[in-house]
């Protein structure tokens, strides 16, 4: 289905999310919506799909104008979306998920409804179990779960919002190959993302928005730097490699064991140096939350010793730990760090911990204020925290922490951030690793792995492998490694330093 | 006792347990969309005041279980307003209503305090109540139990079987999904709560028309019934069948506390009239105990076999409320 957009506007408040955006795009393309965090693409796409009502602006569907005032009269349009956490319902079954909000009989036809979906499922190589519940499911089965279920419902036209973030490389691979195949058939395809190498490799043209407006349009061959520059309004780049000087051994772990009830990590042994950065790679799951979380004093281990500047933390709680100087940053910024419902200034109280009954608002506001310009935070004293954009989040947690820190441990420091948000973020560890603080960190982007770390702990399964250089692997060897392959069969050599 | 007088006992425990189970199943759909009538004690109460004066005005047993549950139903309709429209907190405005509507009952029934009335008349049913055993047990009963057996088939049906039902199950859990479907999220859940109010509502004149006809004020020993029910519900796992299950053994216990009077004569006739509340509390600790970090950490400790059947034991019981229950949905 042609789809056009005319004139979109919208506004939250002062933010202007939409400014007189136009976009037109003919069936059977895959159109890449292009962005970095906040610069209105979801709230377009919200738009179409009937999520939010426009200000002002039309939307027309093979040249028809349609009126879509809810994602009932999306649905009916023949607009479906994908949300970027998938909207369904966790509890429940894949069928039951499959066959809701189909209208039609009292009764639900689930065994009808079953052979559709294993039909349309086979169509693009998903392996969805009818009979699973949707929370035993990884995103990217979830995700496949939603494309099948809004073609069932007759969409034509189909919103990926930020798909590719939380599934594997893998689940990548067969996602692009379906919105091939769905350009294919003839449907339209609106994939929005600010990761330039997803768009690069699968959008036959790309519009970029930035702060509300359409800025540019783009057709292959890509070129990065014309990308990037639309974006941002200026060129950025990465930079080199850059090691930090080190000190002595900070931390060090010997034979470190700890388990939940399905994974067990074992044996591990390592001496972090200070200034130091150790990535921690591997699937999701595979160890490294558990070990993270046991390093943090969070989880109780089940065996080894852990020290910290020649101070025995073993066994001893978070709080402790924390008091000699280590931080942990989680992954879910809202729910394990940051309090929704308060605004920065709070934060800052409560993370002072200055003595008195009495709360000094005053020193909070004029610490909040200064802390805000330091670390680049979009927001005011007054902004709560769940109204910052991710990347503003993240910027917040690190403002927060206390000034001199011996041990950094962070999980997915720069998950779903933009290119200049993590180029940020790093550059602020990279100056705590300056100040001798050893930093451990989790992510799923091998590029960061590598790019950051001084050496690398490979996790799969619960084995962890030996730290490796960094500077001596590459992307392909550390994806081989994540996905269980070349570890050898017996236990690993320990190639450690004479000091571990 | 001989058979005939256990069957009878039986039968009577779930005759005594209609009035619950209407309550439990009204509830158990309310929060099924995401929405908490705590004001089930009230409101229990009032219709209970309200269904005796009606019938006994009218002389027509249907208008007054009529009368009752329009009292539920509009009960349940000032939570949902305050709390979908007002987004006002469902606890709060429930626990108040519930306070309300009992204070309303005892003084607006003030003038039908001991007073006869009608009531409902056990109708068996011909050819079924004569079968042995079930007959005595199942069909030699008043209307109202036959309703309440309904009710609960009913409630699991549309809730497991249909469509609609799957999509209430949706609301309830994930209204920004149900919304993306196509739901109108807030006006399901107006329609859910009145609905539950309205069945909530048949608990009081099924006390008053039939299991203790009559109105008596404050010694009708109806309060406290709504907060059983409300137990109930949370033990039933938000499941009809689960807490229909709830419900008539709660009834089991209060009929075992009579029974046993007599044969225990040195205890206290006192702590079998109690023992089935901290009863009731021990099940709900049971449901519930499966989701705790230390029993899953004893659990790892005991040697395979056991723990398979311990596991499988506690994941049976377990239950997860709504994911979305008392909280507000907005779309943007």
């Amino acid at each position: 289905m042609d789809v056009e957009l005319r004139d979109i506007h919208k506004t939250f408040g002062k933010v202007r999310a939409n400014v007189g955006i136009r976009l037109h795009v003919p069936a059977g393309t895959i159109q890449g919506i292009l962005g970095e965090n906040g610069a209105g693409k979801s709230t377009l796409m919200k738009v179409l799909s009937g999520f939010i009502h426009a200000d002002q602006g039309a939307i027309l569907l093979d040249g028809r104008p349609v009126v879509i005032h809810s994602p009932a009269d999306a649905i009916r349009a023949g607009i479906g979306m994908l949300h970027q956490d998938p909207l369904d319902f966790p509890p429940m079954r894949v069928i039951d998920n499959f066959v809701m909000a189909r209208g039609g009989s009292l009764f639900p036809g689930r065994a009808a409804a079953r052979r559709d979906l294993k039909k349309l499922a086979a169509q693009f190589g998903f392996a969805l179990d009818p009979d699973a519940y949707v929370d035993s499911l990884t995103v990217g089965e979830r995700q496949q779960l939603e494309i099948v279920r809004l073609l069932w419902l007759g969409a034509r036209v189909l919103i990926f919002d930020e798909p590719t973030t939380g599934i594997s490389a893998a689940q990548k691979e067969r996602l692009f190959a379906a919105l091939r195949l769905l350009a294919d058939q003839d449907k339209t395809v609106l994939f929005v993302s600010h990761k330039l190498e997803d768009v690069e490799g699968l959008c036959d043209r790309v519009v970029v928005l930035r702060q509300g407006y359409l800025v540019g349009e783009a057709r292959p061959p890509y070129t990065t730097r014309q990308l990037v520059e639309m974006m941002f309004g200026k060129a950025i780049s990465i930079g080199k490699r850059v090691p930090c000087a080190v000190g002595e051994t900070s931390l060090r772990l010997r034979n470190l064991s700890v388990e939940d009830y399905r994974l067990k990590v074992r044996g591990v042994n390592l001496a972090v140096r200070a200034g130091e950065v150790i990535g921690l790679a591997g699937m999701e799951g595979s160890g490294q939350g558990l070990f993270m979380r046991a390093v943090a004093g969070l989880l109780r281990t089940t065996g080894g010793r852990i020290s910290l500047d020649g101070r025995n933390l073993t066994g001893r709680s978070h709080l402790v730990s924390k008091r000699h100087g280590v931080a942990f940053l989680p992954a879910s910024r809202l729910e394990e760090g940051l309090v929704p419902g308060l605004d920065l200034t709070e934060h800052f109280v409560l993370a002072e911990k200055k003595g008195g009954f009495f709360i000094d608002w005053e020193g909070g506001r004029a610490l909040a204020e200064e802390r805000i310009a330091e670390f680049n935070i979009r927001g005011t004293p007054a902004s709560h925290v769940e109204a910052l954009s991710g990347g503003n989040q993240q910027r917040a947690l690190l403002a927060l922490l206390r000034v001199s820190l011996r041990l950094l441990l962070l999980e997915h420091p720069t998950r779903g951030l933009d290119i200049e948000s993590t180029i940020y973020i790093w550059s602020k560890l990279k100056e705590r690793c300056g100040q001798g603080t050893s930093i451990l960190f989790v992510s799923s982007d091998l590029e960061e792995i590598l790019q950051y770390s001084d050496r690398v702990l490979v996790f799969f399964n619960g084995r962890v492998s030996p730290p490796l250089e960094a500077a001596e692997m590459n992307t392909d060897r550390l994806g081989e490694l994540i996905g269980g392959k070349g570890w050898p069969e017996e236990e690993w050599v320990e190639e450690m330093t004479a000091d571990g | 006792m001989t058979t005939e007088q256990i069957l009878v006992g039986l039968a009577s425990v779930l005759a005594a347990a209609a009035p619950v189970m209407f309550a439990v199943i009204g509830e158990t759909i309310s929060e099924r969309a995401g929405v908490i009538n705590l004001s089930m004690n009230g409101t229990i109460l009032l219709s209970a005041m309200g269904g005796f004066a009606v019938a006994m005005t009218s002389d027509s047993l249907l208008l007054g279980f009529l009368g009752g549950m329009v009292i539920g139903a509009l009960v349940a309709l000032v939570v949902a307003f305050s709390s979908i429209t007002l987004h006002q907190s469902q606890v709060a405005v429930g626990f108040v209503l519930a306070i309300i509507c009992r204070d309303l009952a005892y003084f607006l029934g003030n003038p039908y305090v001991a007073q006869s009335g009608p009531r409902l008349n056990t109708a068996p049913v011909p050819g079924l109540a004569a079968v042995p055993y079930l007959g005595t047990l199942l069909f030699n009963q008043t209307l109202v139990t036959y309703l309440s057996f309904g009710v609960i088939l009913l409630a699991w049906l549309w809730i497991y079987k249909t469509r609609p039902g799957l999509m209430l199950q949706g609301i309830g859990e994930r209204p920004a999904a149900a919304f993306v479907r196509g739901t109108n999220v807030n006006a399901m859940r107006y329609l859910y709560t009145i609905l539950g109010g309205a069945i909530i509502g048949l608990a009081g004149p099924s006390y008053s028309l039939s299991v203790k006809a009559g109105w008596m004020g404050t010694i009708s020993g109806l309060d406290g019934i709504g907060w059983i029910a409300l137990a109930i519900t949370i033990f039933g796992g938000w499941n009809p069948l689960r807490a229909a299950f709830g419900a008539y053994l709660f009834a089991l216990l209060q009929w075992l506390g009579l029974v046993l009077q007599s044969s225990l004569p040195n205890v206290p006739s006192q702590v079998l009239q109690v023992a089935p509340f901290p009863l009731m509390i021990l099940t709900l600790l049971l449901v519930n105990i499966g989701n705790a970090e230390w029993v899953a950490r004893t659990l790892a400790a005991l040697p395979a076999g056991p723990r398979r059947v311990v596991t499988r034991l506690l994941r049976a019981l377990r239950a997860s409320p709504p994911a979305a229950l008392g909280v507000p949905f907005e779309s943007e």
